[in-house]
């Protein structure tokens, strides 16, 4: 097995560092080594490639660059987005709106303010995984002072209407915040287009490295700080600056701007190959919405197996996966979002994410299709539900023939 | 996390996966919803367990714990196989990470529930060897439901 050739699935985990943004990071890191707020030279050149990369990424999401700020990744993003927004606008109200299928980075950070005395709305989805505006709009009160919906969600794929739920906050006066790390880079984002006022990014899962996110902050919204210390990004955000990653990630997002329309066709037709062979595998539903989902994202569930068995086999095999299973999450719960999409836990354990990447070709996509259903059939030969449902003693949840997305039972009940 | 290379190849090469036709005693501990779910025949002759068959829904330490559990108490007296304990098998796999210690228990708890339609069918049951079958009924998971 040791010949056969590694195929890495997992790009909404993490993504490769590109060349370019290798190349773009290295020189910094070998030769400006000032810090961006000292007053000689050195120190001015590191100030200038950081505003430089600052520029970059506000282009391209449509803002000003000193509505950009840099954090350490994502999490930091959304803690800061929502904690900052929590404390500066408590005068006003204690209410947030988020949804249930939220990166734990907003779910937990909310949590977290319930315990401070925010109360919290955490909408339901659809069974695709989306937030109905309608709910948002619902949900709104006189003391609502954010709402935080996720653009796209990292385990099923699936894109939410922001644009509408944007446009719902605006007219009630209530700041809208967009976890976009998924989005970023993958399918067109702009902040004016959207209409919202805070946006969270993270550069590794475009091609830059590990250790470097962005804040999307509009002009005029108020922010209380996470981290106090220096005068750093516009007084926000204490630390001296991470120049050679945040040049790394506008050069990261350069790329994926500049292919986006081509990475976008082709890993659609990837995705959409992969999710047609797969069902291909009796009883196999696809989860998250068939179209209105990232171009990369395929995750399905195999009834009557357990997804971390799959994954295993799976890497034996030379496919790195991931999954939404209790046994991969470190709980005993399986993917607060499968559950939240209405999957009963028996279905949710069974779950696999395959996220595609510039790496990955056809030939990846069928070599992945020709080997999962023996790693499928071997599980179900080795699994007591499958073999209670072969004799007749257990109803199926999920169609034979994989064509249905819709469950036909919600539980074994057993 | 990371597994022994011996829970690997119980997982990659489990043995006795299957089922025993007309067994002696069959045992099915856990559920659909936590995960996990094994179930444990034995062909037990003479007081002995001649044969001994698993099937199991569940992840790689699951399935691994079945297999080494399994092939502990086969050619054992049914006396010899109660002693098993959840620590034993995990200790025979060269250990278990410990968020999957619950697997190993799982595994005893499905050779003793196995073990316990044996001696309840042939009245073997005393004082004794009723504590040795409690941990059928201790919670593997937070909650489990009988199948």
């Amino acid at each position: 097995m040791a010949d056969v050739k590694r195929i890495y699935f997992d790009h909404a985990a993490t993504t490769p560092v590109h060349p370019e943004v290798l190349a773009a990071i290295l020189p910094v890191l070998e030769r400006s080594y000032g810090n961006p707020s000292s007053f000689y030279k050195e120190g001015h050149d590191a100030h200038h490639l950081l505003e430089d990369a600052r520029m970059t990424i506000a282009t391209h999401i449509g803002a000003a660059p000193r509505e950009v700020i840099f954090t350490a990744s994502g999490s930091e993003a959304d803690n800061h987005a929502i904690k900052g927004v929590a404390e500066a606008y408590s005068n006003k109200g204690k209410h947030i709106i988020t949804s249930k299928v939220e990166h734990h980075a907003v779910l937990h950070t909310c949590e977290h303010l319930e315990k401070q005395g925010y109360d919290v709305t955490y909408l339901d989805v659809d069974r695709f995984g989306m937030v109905d505006p309608a709910e948002v709009e619902k949900a709104l009160r006189e003391d609502t002072i954010l709402v935080t919906i996720m653009m796209a969600n990292n385990e099923i794929g699936t894109i939410n209407p922001v644009k509408e739920i944007a446009s719902i906050c605006k007219s009630r006066g209530v700041l809208f915040h967009t976890d976009a790390v998924q989005a970023l880079g993958a399918v067109p984002f702009d902040v004016r287009e959207i209409g919202c006022d805070l946006a969270s990014f993270s550069a590794h899962k475009l091609y830059a490295p590990k250790g470097i996110g962005a804040l999307y902050v509009r002009r005029g919204v108020r922010l209380g700080r996470l981290i106090d210390g220096g005068a750093q990004e516009l007084n926000r955000r204490a630390g001296t600056e991470n120049v050679a990653f945040a040049v790394g990630f506008a050069k990261a997002l350069d790329l994926a701007v500049e292919k986006m329309a081509e990475n976008e066709k082709r890993l659609t037709a990837l995705r959409d190959r992969l999710i047609e062979g797969l069902r291909e595998i009796p009883h196999t539903k696809l989860n998250g919405h068939p179209t209105k989902r990232l171009p990369n994202n395929v995750n399905v569930s195999f009834e009557f197996i357990e997804g971390e068995s799959i994954l295993i086999l799976l890497d034996a095999k030379g496919y790195m996966c991931s999954s939404g299973s209790a046994c991969t999450s470190g709980s005993l719960d399986p993917s607060h979002v499968l559950l939240a999409i209405g999957m009963p836990h028996e279905v949710a354990h069974g779950s696999l994410r395959v996220t595609l990447g510039h790496d990955n070709e056809l030939a990846d996509i069928e070599r992945l299709i020709a080997d999962l259903p023996p790693i499928i059939e071997r599980l179900r030969d080795m699994s007591p539900l499958y073999s209670d449902y072969k004799s007749g003693r257990l109803k199926h949840l999920i169609s034979e023939t994989s064509d249905d997305d819709i469950l036909l039972e919600k539980s074994y009940g057993i | 996390m990371e597994y022994s290379e011996k829970v690997m190849d119980h997982f990659m090469n489990p043995r006795n996966v299957g089922e025993i036709e007309n067994a002696s005693a069959s045992g099915t501990v856990g559920n659909a919803k936590c995960g996990d779910i094994m179930k444990v025949d034995l062909k037990i002759e003479d007081g002995i367990i001649i044969d001994a068959k698993f099937k199991t829904f569940g992840c790689g330490s699951a399935i691994a714990t079945s297999s080494m559990a399994t092939e502990m108490i086969k050619g054992k007296t049914i006396d010899e196989a109660l002693q098993l304990t959840n620590k034993a098998v995990a200790d025979a796999l060269d250990g278990l990470p410990p968020i999957k210690i619950h697997c190993s228990l799982l595994a005893e708890q499905a050779v003793k529930k196995a073990l316990l339609e044996y001696y309840e069918k042939h009245n073997l049951l005393n004082e004794e060897n009723r504590k040795l079958f409690k941990v059928v009924e201790d919670d593997a998971h937070d909650h489990e439901v009988e199948h």
